[in-house]
């Protein structure tokens, strides 16, 4: 069974493998943008991906729920008339790491929630998606092992584990299989090749380790235990309410919806666009009321997105530890230091209750 | 790009035409309306639709009318946003489109058999005028029945023809209180809830009103002894799909749109983002 889930692709065959891989359809992967940024973009060949890359700029749900899409065409003559329409373009993914298909996992749990949002799982269905293990930290910023999302779980068609000379490919799925049939370039893993896969897991094991000093089941009572925290109130004096944080988050998919007319003013479309919790006016009703005026209570709504509410609701953290938000911080708000700071006010209060 | 039209989508309209409309206040406007395929909205009391003008956008509205209507349903509008407004200029014979119902609405057939205590304040009696029409409507399934209502002014009283004929029936309790220079009861509303003879284990508040109103009327129900579980309450919060995703609605984990507009007081006890 094992044998034929793995194959082995070696280096020299990559340029070409990548090659097949966009004749079959459109191919993104991760490109160094400069300044030490990266960017999933078209390919075409194997020249411009960066195998060895810090989380990119925005994560892979641009591709699964693009930034801005339209749901409904509509005309307003004198028979006005609306259609629900999904944009979708096939597409295949290359070189995803383990945090962003934990984050892809995270958001097809949401839109398959009932009631479905089939503007994202009909898009969800045209895209394939091929992952590339990392086999060390990419840089000080992530905390995947804490969220479990360190080392491969599924949400892949093809895995690719960078084994020296070689790359292991695990086959998880039927389309992930078509892909390297037809490309032709594989050929059978070995047991040495299986050896070698599970040393370099064994040597992750002693890697990765909690990048903060607290156990991942008892987060989600560490949170029920911090509502009223001091660390909110410091986050409040901090926090430029930019929205920059929730906009590169894997896992963070609350968007508005806005109409827009063309030029003729008797066509227009109504799209849904990617919104901000951080934002001033995303909880304001009409009336003028906002329930998060705050800004401590808007960074504080983010944490509890990430850490405690969707425990409840799906039974996972919507944390990856991918690290964007900390790098993308303009006021340098730190996840994992939040995290400690959180651990050690939880701390003192029990010691309080106990003095 | 491709692109496909998709029938089950959630952001698809249903046709509805505007029946009647009449102007209630300066503010608040009443709308009649039926769905064009002649079906029937088939809501609970308390649930709502968002209701939708092409090249404008779309506004979550509670529905203000009974369920056992069945040709049609009423909408009470104030213009506060850019699509209430222009809501407001629209007149019979004129097409909306609308989504929905949404939400979790008054659990009608739990109350079945028990009290009601019906507390609206201001605007808030559109969504209960929807529970009180069904309880009418279904009055001998129902015990007790009292409705307090409060506003600003006499003059910002909703639905006063309506709420006289309530006041007229005998099946009801009616009391109403308004702010000074009024013949009627003078002061907040909460100053009509010790007053109300009711038998709490087996009575259930639904209350409705602007945010400010709920902390006070809680700590006088609870005062009346009724249990945290049979004080429901309905929530307004910012929307924008309805389906429970676009997240401007949440109070702490819970989604207004669909595990809500209405709770029980037990559940959203402990969410200090809720009052």
């Amino acid at each position: 069974m094992e044998d034929t889930q793995y194959v082995v692709l070696k280096k020299d065959r990559f340029e070409e493998f990548i090659a097949a891989l966009s004749s079959m359809q459109k191919l993104v992967a991760p490109v160094a943008k400069g300044f030490g940024a990266y960017a999933f973009e078209e390919v075409t060949s194997a020249d411009p991906i960066a195998l060895n890359y810090i989380p990119t700029i925005l994560p892979l749900k641009k591709y699964f729920m693009p930034q801005r899409e339209t749901l409904l065409e509509f005309t307003l003559d004198r028979r006005s008339h609306a259609e629900a329409v999904v944009e979708y373009e096939p597409l295949t993914i290359f070189g995803a790491h383990t945090c962003d298909l934990a984050g892809i996992q995270c958001l097809n749990m949401v839109f398959s929630e009932r009631p479905k949002d089939y503007n994202y799982l009909l898009r969800k269905g045209t895209i394939t998606l091929i992952g590339l293990e990392c086999n060390d930290y990419c840089d000080e910023y992530a905390s995947c092992h804490l969220v479990h999302a360190s080392f491969p779980s599924g949400g892949y068609d093809l895995l690719f584990t960078d084994l020296g000379d070689y790359f292991m490919v695990h086959i998880n799925t039927v389309s992930g299989d078509r892909i390297v049939r037809t490309a032709g370039l594989c050929e059978g893993a070995g047991s040495a090749h299986m050896n070698e896969l599970r040393s370099l897991r064994d040597r992750k094991r002693t890697v990765f380790r909690n990048e903060v000093p607290i156990k991942t089941k008892l987060i989600p009572e560490l949170f029920d235990a911090v509502f009223g925290a001091r660390v909110w109130d410091n986050l409040n004096e901090r926090c430029l309410a930019c929205g920059n944080c929730t906009n590169v988050c894997p896992t963070c998919y609350c968007f508005n919806i806005k109409d827009e007319l063309d030029l003729t003013l008797a066509r227009g479309i109504r799209y849904r666009v990617w919104d901000s919790c951080q934002l001033e006016p995303f909880a304001r009703v009409a009336g003028g009321i906002n329930f998060r005026k705050e800004r401590s209570a808007r960074q504080r709504h983010r944490y509890y997105r990430k850490f405690r509410y969707p425990v409840d609701r799906f039974a996972r953290f919507f944390c990856t530890g991918c690290g964007r938000c900390t790098r993308a911080c303009m006021a340098d708000i730190s996840l994992k230091e939040t995290l400690s700071e959180l651990i050690k006010e939880s701390e003192e209060r029990v010691w309080k209750k106990w003095l | 790009m491709e692109k496909v039209v998709i029938k089950d989508s959630g952001y698809r309209l249903k046709k509805a035409t505007i029946l009647r409309t009449k102007n209630l206040t300066r503010n608040e406007k009443f709308f009649e309306i039926a769905l064009k395929d002649g079906s029937s909205l088939d809501h609970e009391p308390g649930q709502f639709i968002m209701v939708s003008l092409l090249g404008i956008g779309e506004s979550p509205i509670s529905v203000c009318s009974s369920p056992s209507r069945r040709d049609s349903f009423d909408l009470c509008i104030r213009a506060v946003g850019k699509v209430t407004r222009r809501l407001h200029t629209l007149k019979k014979g004129d097409e909306i489109g609308i989504r929905g119902p949404y939400g979790r609405g008054f659990p009608v057939n739990i109350i079945t058999g028990n009290d009601l205590l019906i507390i609206a304040g201001g605007l808030g009696i559109a969504p209960l005028r929807s529970l009180i029409t069904y309880v009418l409507d279904n009055r001998r399934d129902f015990g007790k029945v009292h409705i307090l209502f409060g506003c600003k002014e006499p003059k910002e009283m909703l639905f006063s023809d309506e709420l006289e004929q309530w006041s007229q029936r005998t099946d009801l309790h009616y009391a109403c209180t308004v702010d000074p220079e009024w013949a009627g009861n003078v002061g907040v509303i909460t100053t009509l809830i010790p007053g109300v003879d009711i038998e709490p284990l087996r009575t259930f508040a639904a209350v409705v009103g602007p945010p400010v109103m709920y902390t006070f009327v809680i700590k006088e129900l609870l005062k009346k002894g009724i249990p945290k579980r049979q004080i429901l309450l309905s929530f307004e919060r910012n929307m924008a799909c309805g389906n429970g995703k676009c997240g401007h609605c949440q109070i702490q984990n819970l989604y207004v749109c669909q595990d809500g507009p209405v709770f029980n007081y037990e559940q959203i006890k402990n969410l200090s983002e809720a009052f």
